[in-house]
């Protein structure tokens, strides 16, 4: 392939790399204080861009050159942003949250120029000293490295009898960091101590001791135990490993997030950026790519848990040409926001996945199918599709390998079910987007008839990393049918919301209750509702469900795209079933009768059920019918739309028979089921709830009872909020 | 695709006049392509919501007519997709999101008190033309439950309470600017 070209692809990609680097060093001479903020969308939103701006403002007035400004993606760390790291050499790197400018100027004076941390405002803080070494261990199932007899605890409890006190070396257990080779796995524990960026691997007390004494007391390295070397995750845990949050977790897809600069190319090629691509151009073999990504046991992040290879194969299987190849990032499940996350963190690395996955089905021409609502996101791949043009990684004999393949963007505009790959396809070709029937699949007759790939951005996200680090350590980081790592997108009723990227077959406590610190305000979890529209809710006493493709969907729920959203005793799962209905039925293409009109009368007996109108024999009606459009739908819409309704009558009948038989909602959430009143005995007259009621159906003077005119009540509820003396009452 | 019409200069600039130049030379740029120039409807589509907020009618027979696609086609692509308007829109579109996470977090609440204080539901527009009310589905913000968004400016954490003073935000925004 190379016949043309003197230089080997290996050669182009190591010129391309050097002269990334040397302009990254030309912007960073001299620059030894680091301050990053995050911005994407959530960031923006919570006001990253005063911040950034308040810090440039500051540096200016400072007049220094040694203080670089930098922007990152988003860590998925919602509920706590604007989040800025400042990294002073030799300290551990600092991470605040909920930045605004009044806290930027106490940051930068305080602690950029006066090197003095800010505690109070330390991510997940207040913390009372930051240690001189942080160190944090493995300890993770997967290898054994749990328990009193792991390498982190026993360092601990070392460090404890040589007399050096947390506020000297902190010890913080993590997930695996993935950085374990397959070989070595379960026979040594890794250590990465901070800020001196040593990562070392034990195997014995003995080497604790050496570290102990030698790096601990004596400030010096142990070369003997260090391990070289960017693994995985490395840089994301190096800045952020101290935070339980992300510590408990393992980042392959997510592993630059929070870390690069998503629209500096150079950034990502520090980073091991486009080594994968190097690699398999080089080799120029596609059916070892396509065996790599089978042999990882990667599963479609989309949904559907399709095996990536496989697919694949299929795709490079057949003669015709042009081939295509197509991102989809319609990302349509209300609830979930890992894809926006990745293509705004970092855009390049969805690319290199595309890139590869592109050469290994012979396909010359790629597509991103972007929702229109994620304008950043698309701002983000745009320049990343420019850049990689200027460095000849899109384009015409990529890195001189002989091989052609260039990228475009297409907007959806707001449809669910152009997700649905065939749906996405005639979404692509300017028709309206609804579904045909499969076969032939889009590897045979896809887009303008010829075969194409569609896969999710988070499968591609993996791409890069099983290419550098090998399908077989991608693959023992999952279970036994899926390799690798699954993100969600955690909200609802929880108290940390974020991106959360686990091992599959994590349970689903570890998620919401390690990761996600359980629900807030001290309420009783619920159900786990993941899949979105497509899935189903968990009870809470399944929560040790292992969270794969099976186990899931052996409780009757899907893993679906990743949403995960957690509901607590105020949420009625009558409700949220025709919450999802009423979303399914909206969306639903309207091709075929059984999900046009299944859905729709569906929806009008749930709607039935929670204003009390039913009768119990509704709900045989209603699991008959769904099971009816799940067999009879066309395309996958209309074929999961029931499984919000299957699942909740499977573990919530009581909560239906409730609304049928008693005509009560237990968790108050059902507004035909429920009623105000104002307890006399409690009510003090401050005529709070009066001013605020909507309809002014509360009569009572200052000082005396007041009274709700149950006529003309609409059940808003502003009552029952504003009413500090608890005097309203909802039942 | 060669063009069949004979009055193509007439059409051309009929279509000028209603789409203006640079959604015109965008639509020349999409004809040149290969993949043919339906490949471009929804991004053209797109272009012209968001020069004029909503696709009236003759945008939709300018956009038929340049693109050489028959005006159904156009029609029933502009009408399939939510996210294109087809009536004219106030001044600031809020978008309540009524995704799931957002829905879980009172969501509900936070809509019905834009719709108080501004008397309009769905759909609508307030009657000092300054906002039309849309529910949209999962910004993405998830985590940021409930999240309204104004025009491109998401807030995050919405209580009902703080409506009023986003309100009061783009009223006042809209004085600055002067707006009729
Ligand atoms: C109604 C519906 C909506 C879907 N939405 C998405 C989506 O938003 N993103 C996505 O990647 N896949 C979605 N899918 C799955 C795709 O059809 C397809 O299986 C997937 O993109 C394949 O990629 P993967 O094998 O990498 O998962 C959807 C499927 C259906 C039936
Ligand atoms: S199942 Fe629903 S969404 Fe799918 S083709 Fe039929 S009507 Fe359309
Ligand atoms: S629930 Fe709403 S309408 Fe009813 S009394 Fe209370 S504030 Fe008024
Ligand atoms: S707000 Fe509460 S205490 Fe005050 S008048 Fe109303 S019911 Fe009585
Ligand atoms: S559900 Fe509202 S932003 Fe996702």
């Amino acid at each position: 392939m190379t016949t043309s070209t003197q230089k080997t692809v290996w050669e182009a990609f190591e010129s391309l790399a050097a002269k990334a680097r040397r302009s990254l060093h030309e912007r960073d001479s001299g620059q030894q204080i680091r301050v990053q903020v995050g911005s994407a969308t959530c960031e923006h939103a919570a006001g990253a861009g005063d911040v950034l701006d308040e810090f440039r403002k500051h540096i200016v007035a400072s007049g220094r050159s040694d203080i670089a400004l930098r922007r990152t993606g988003c860590t998925g760390r919602c509920s706590r942003e604007p989040i800025v790291g400042v990294m002073v050499p030799g300290q551990i790197p600092v991470k605040y949250e909920h930045v605004d400018r009044a806290a930027v100027h106490k940051i930068f004076t305080g602690h950029v120029l006066g090197g003095t941390p800010l505690l109070d405002r330390i991510l997940d803080g207040p913390v009372e000293a930051i240690p001189r070494y942080e160190v944090l261990a493995c300890a993770s199932r997967r290898c054994g490295q749990i328990g009193e007899d792991s390498y982190g605890r026993k360092l601990a409890e070392k460090l404890r009898r040589a007399g050096v006190g947390p506020e000297q070396v902190r010890v913080t257990l993590a997930s695996c960091f993935g950085a374990c080779g397959a070989k070595e796995l379960g026979q040594c524990g890794q250590l990465l101590v901070q800020p001196s960026k040593v990562l070392y691997r034990v195997t014995s007390d003995a080497d604790l001791d050496e570290i102990v004494q030698e790096h601990f007391l004596g400030g010096k390295t142990v070369e003997r135990l260090r391990v070289h070397g960017k693994t995985v995750g490395r840089a994301f845990f190096e800045l952020y490993g101290d935070v339980a949050f992300f510590n408990r977790q393992t980042r392959i897809a997510l592993r630059h997030n929070g870390v690069i600069d998503p629209e500096s190319i150079e950034e990502y090629f520090h980073f091991r950026g486009f080594e994968a691509l190097a690699k398999v151009l080089q080799r120029g073999d596609p059916q070892w790519v396509i065996a790599e990504v089978t042999s990882a046991k990667l599963r479609g992040r989309g949904g559907g848990g399709y095996p990536t290879g496989v697919k694949w194969s299929f795709g490079a299987a057949g003669k015709e040409v042009p081939r295509y190849l197509i991102c989809n990032a319609d990302e349509g499940d209300p609830g979930a926001f890992m894809d926006r996350s990745m293509l705004e963190s970092d855009p390049f690395n969805v690319i290199e996945g595309m890139l590869v996955g592109g050469f290994a089905v012979g396909a010359s021409r790629g597509f991103f199918y972007v929702r229109a609502e994620y304008p950043l996101a698309v701002a983000r791949i745009h320049n990343a599709i420019r850049q990689c043009r200027d460095y000849g990684l899109l384009g015409k004999d990529v890195l001189g390998s002989g091989f052609d393949f260039d990228l475009e963007i297409r907007l959806g505009a707001g449809a669910f079910v152009c997700g649905e790959e065939t749906a996405l396809i005639h979404s692509i070709e300017g028709e309206r987007g609804q579904p045909r029937i499969r076969p032939p699949f889009p590897t045979e007759h896809g887009l303008w008839g010829k075969p194409t790939v569609i896969n999710n951005v988070e499968t591609f996200a993996n791409v890069p990393a099983i290419i550098n680090y090998g399908a077989e350590w991608f693959r023992q980081i999952g279970t036994e049918e899926s390799g690798g790592t699954k993100v969600f997108a955690l909200a609802g009723k929880v108290r940390h919301t974020g991106l959360v990227e686990v091992p599959m077959g994590t349970t689903l406590r570890e998620v919401v209750e390690d990761i996600g610190g359980g629900v807030a305000e001290g309420k009783q979890l619920k159900a786990v509702q993941t899949g979105g529209p497509a899935g189903g809710c968990i009870p809470a006493k399944w929560l040790d469900t292992p969270v794969d493709f099976d186990s899931l969907a052996e409780v009757g729920s899907i893993m679906g795209s990743g949403g995960m959203i957690v509901l607590d005793e105020d949420d009625c799962l009558v409700d949220v079933a025709k919450f999802f209905l009423a979303f399914s039925e909206d969306e639903s293409c309207g091709k075929c009768t059984p999900c046009r009109e299944g859905t729709t009368r569906m929806f009008e007996i749930l709607q039935s059920i929670t204003e009390g109108k039913a009768a119990p024999e509704a709900l045989d009606r209603l699991q008959r019918l769904a099971r009816l459009v799940k067999r009879t739908s066309l395309c996958g819409l209309g074929r999961a739309a029931p499984n919000p309704v299957l699942s909740t009558l499977d573990h919530y009948r009581d909560e239906y028979l409730a609304h049928v038989v008693e005509k009560r909602c237990p968790a108050r959430k059902c507004k035909a089921l429920v009623q105000y009143e104002i307890d006399p005995q409690t009510c003090v007259g401050c005529t709070a709830c009066a001013r605020n009621c909507p309809v002014q159906c509360i009569a009572g003077s200052r000082k005396e009872v007041h009274v709700i005119d149950q006529q003309r009540c609409i059940k808003c509820g502003r009552c029952f909020e504003v009413c500090r003396f608890e005097a309203v009452i909802r039942q | 695709m060669s063009i069949s019409t004979d009055n193509w200069e007439q059409v051309e600039a009929a279509a000028k006049a209603s789409l203006g130049d640079e959604i015109v030379q965008f639509i020349a740029q999409c004809r040149q392509e290969d993949a043919g120039a339906d490949s471009h409807l929804v991004a053209v589509l797109h272009r012209v919501q968001g020069h004029f907020g909503y696709l009236g009618e003759e945008h939709l027979d300018a956009v038929a007519q340049l693109l050489q696609v028959p005006a159904a086609k156009v029609a029933g692509v502009a009408s399939f997709y939510h996210y294109f308007r087809l009536k004219p829109r106030g001044r600031f579109l809020l978008s309540v999101c009524m995704g799931t996470a957002c829905y879980v977090k009172g969501a509900e609440r936070v809509a019905q008190r834009v719709m108080d204080e501004l008397g309009i539901t769905w759909g609508e527009t307030s009657k000092d033309g300054l906002f039309t009310l849309d529910p949209s589905r999962c910004l993405g913000t998830c985590g940021l439950a409930p999240v309204v968004m104004v025009e491109d400016e998401v807030h995050g954490n919405v209580t009902p309470d703080q409506v009023p003073a986003i309100l009061e935000q783009y009223r006042h925004r809209a004085r600055e600017q002067g707006h009729a």
